[in-house]
């Protein structure tokens, strides 16, 4: 049904809008903004001057900046592993239909649907009880994994749903072995999914505080270090450390995108002249 | 003949369902060979045993003289022309020719050569730099051909490689893929469900039928003289009267048509006993409407229902006395031009036109007008 909206339905509209998109942006303004403020004191909470020197010097805090650090192994080594094996399961779950195929996808499913208290507390009493590792790096990375590994699966089996599976019987058609067939045209067709869930499990691995909270032991990881430290002091370094993890992942998520675009509109063109 | 590709007694099964009960034939080099079918008649199935990507459950596949039935495909000489192309969307037109030489390992000089050298035999030599998707229908049709062929193949497999395109184009690559299969001289085995596309295209035809090759053939031997009832109504159009044998002496025979009429067929080839059960097939171009009867037991009488002007030729549906409708191509200039829709007709045929097919058919007449029919061999 077609209506014609009313000049003041249209102007409302525009208006809940602009509404909705200042709600989704003043927290992240506030962050940058108060990058470059000159507090006061030991909070960075009211505004008082501009200043670069938050800029100039981002790692003037050596825990936050230790803490920072940490985090980004983590996220770098967590997801290397949860990149690798989401994306097998993710290819054997599109590919082929296996005995226990719904009670994997059911698997899962639940750690993203599991409380993430419950996840992280669970997790710490294994590690207890079992006592096996002690808390540390290896049981964070551990218990990332275990979470990022479902985002992966469960993206990069949306991603190659639509892969036209035929492409390998041609590949094997003309001489190709099945290692060439899967790097040269499988690999490089699924690799935009691939790398669009790397980027999702790194963002969710550098963001997490509840399951790392349990799981850390003395490991202080940027989130953690920045709740512990909020109580005594809250520098504006942690403002600027978080706008470069912010620009980084939006620039990322652009890069990203374009090139996305380019490849979706080839395929509408092939498609348009198929019909 | 050399013989390029031959089945012994192949097979397959999809737990109880039989896909392609036990089939022989061979293909010879340099020839193109159709296999023409309604959907599931195991046309695809046996293509991709020759291919490799589906074993046989019993029976050999032979390819120049030796046992492929256990080498996977990317070890079998022959390559595959897909449905959609399957044309690699990351790669340039070049690199997807190239794929084939490059999996070999092939010098990448050589590769070149190979590749553009193919490339102008299907006239995308200007496209070589280009993605697939920037390349229409047609085009892409020629590269996936191109891809397939710089391997020079023993043979070329081609699974419904037209069904994908428009009519006018269709017609146009029918021309095209004659024109390159005569220029690089290997042997094509195409699949289609158009009988149309088999018989212009064809050097012979496997008629396919729920698993059973029906018949081989050239296309003249399957159009003049069909070996079942399946096949007489796929291949062409047909008119189909049930009749019994009356008496034979040699090649002629008398048929007692169900409508009670009596006609006299000169049939070659198998023979019918007395009393047996038969089908008259009479082919539309061959039925010739009169004015006035004959009664010499090569006309039949009946009144004229339908004209439809298609150009060069008139095609008249005449229904019989017994309500039979037959249908009858003739000139647009016939000299029963002046006849009108309700006149009655005589239809008469030549001694050598009529054919005998074992078996009534399931509903008499014509096996164009039949809706259902049609469907249910599509």
């Amino acid at each position: 049904m077609i209506r014609s909206r009313t000049k003041v339905g249209k102007q409302l509209l525009n208006v809940l809008a602009g509404v909705a998109l200042v709600y989704l942006f003043v927290p992240i303004i506030f962050i940058v903004a108060f990058s470059f403020n000159k507090p006061r004191g030991k909070f960075n909470l009211i505004w008082q001057e501009f200043t670069w020197d938050n800029w100039l010097k981002p790692f003037s805090d050596p825990g936050l900046t230790d803490a920072f650090t940490r985090s980004l192994e983590i996220a770098a080594i967590s997801t290397l592993i949860a990149t690798f094996l989401g994306s097998l399961m993710a290819i054997a779950l599109a590919r082929y239909s296996f005995k226990g195929h719904n009670g994997f996808n059911f698997f899962l499913v639940l750690p993203l649907t599991a409380p993430e208290i419950v996840l992280g507390s669970s997790l710490a009493t294994l590690f207890l009880g079992q006592n096996f590792v002690d808390f540390g790096l290896v049981t964070i990375v551990i218990a990332h994994v275990m979470f990022q590994v479902s985002f992966v699966a469960l993206t990069v089996r949306a991603r190659i749903r639509g892969f036209d599976w035929t492409l390998e019987h041609a590949a094997q058609d003309l001489g190709a072995s099945p290692m060439r067939t899967f790097w040269k045209i499988t690999f490089p067709l699924i690799l935009p999914g691939i790398l669009a869930a790397s980027l999702l499990a790194f963002a969710l691995s550098i963001d997490d505080f509840i399951i790392t909270f349990f799981n850390s032991g003395s490991e202080q990881t940027f989130p953690i270090y920045i709740y512990g430290a909020s109580r005594v002091e809250i520098s504006p370094q942690i403002n600027v450390l978080a706008s470069i993890v912010l620009f980084a992942s939006v620039a990322i998520l652009a890069i990203g995108n374009f090139s996305g675009k380019r490849k979706g509109s080839g395929r509408k063109q092939r498609k348009l002249a198929r019909a | 003949m050399q013989e390029v590709i031959k089945l012994e007694g192949v097979s397959k099964r999809y737990g109880d369902f039989v896909a392609l009960h036990e089939t022989s034939f061979s293909i010879g080099h340099g020839e193109f060979f159709a296999m023409l079918g309604p959907s599931g008649c195991g046309k695809t199935t046996t293509l991709k045993m020759i291919a490799g990507f589906e074993q046989p459950t019993t029976g050999k596949v032979l390819l120049d003289g030796a046992d492929v039935s256990d080498v996977p495909p990317y070890r079998r000489n022959v390559n595959t022309v897909f449905q959609q192309y399957a044309l690699f969307p990351h790669m340039s037109v070049f690199d997807n020719v190239a794929f084939g030489p490059r999996s070999k390992k092939k010098d990448e000089s050589q590769v070149r050569k190979d590749v553009m050298e193919m490339l102008e035999i299907v006239r995308l030599a200007d496209f070589a730099q280009r993605k697939p998707s920037q390349l229409s229908g047609g085009q892409q049709q020629r590269v996936a051909l191109a891809r397939a062929l710089v391997n020079y193949p023993s043979a070329l497999l081609l699974d419904e490689p037209l069904a994908a395109l428009d009519l006018k184009l269709r017609e146009a690559m029918q021309i095209e893929l004659k024109r390159i299969q005569r220029e690089v001289e290997i042997s094509f085995i195409f699949v289609t469900h158009d009988q149309h596309e088999a018989l212009t295209m064809s050097d012979r035809i496997a008629v396919m039928s729920a698993g059973h090759v029906e018949q081989i053939g050239t296309p003249e031997e399957i159009y003049r003289n069909p070996s079942s009832l399946f096949v007489a109504g796929f291949i062409g159009s047909a008119n189909l009267l049930a009749g019994t044998v009356e008496s034979s002496s040699g090649t002629e025979y008398v048929v007692a048509l169900k409508s009670g009429a009596k006609v006299k067929v000169q049939h070659h080839g198998s023979t019918f006993s007395t009393g047996e059960k038969v089908s008259l097939m009479l082919r539309p171009e061959a039925l010739n409407p009169v004015a006035g009867s004959r009664g010499d037991g090569l006309s039949l009488g009946g009144t004229l229902t339908d004209r439809v002007y298609e150009g060069a030729t008139d095609r008249l549906v005449v229904r019989l006395t017994d309500g039979t409708e037959v249908v009858c191509l003739t000139d647009s200039d016939a000299h029963v031009a002046h006849k009108v829709v309700g006149d009655s007709v005589t239809i008469n045929w030549q001694p050598q036109a009529g054919y005998l097919l074992a078996g009534w058919p399931e509903v008499s007449g014509s096996t164009t007008t039949n809706v259902d029919q049609i469907e249910a061999a599509l």
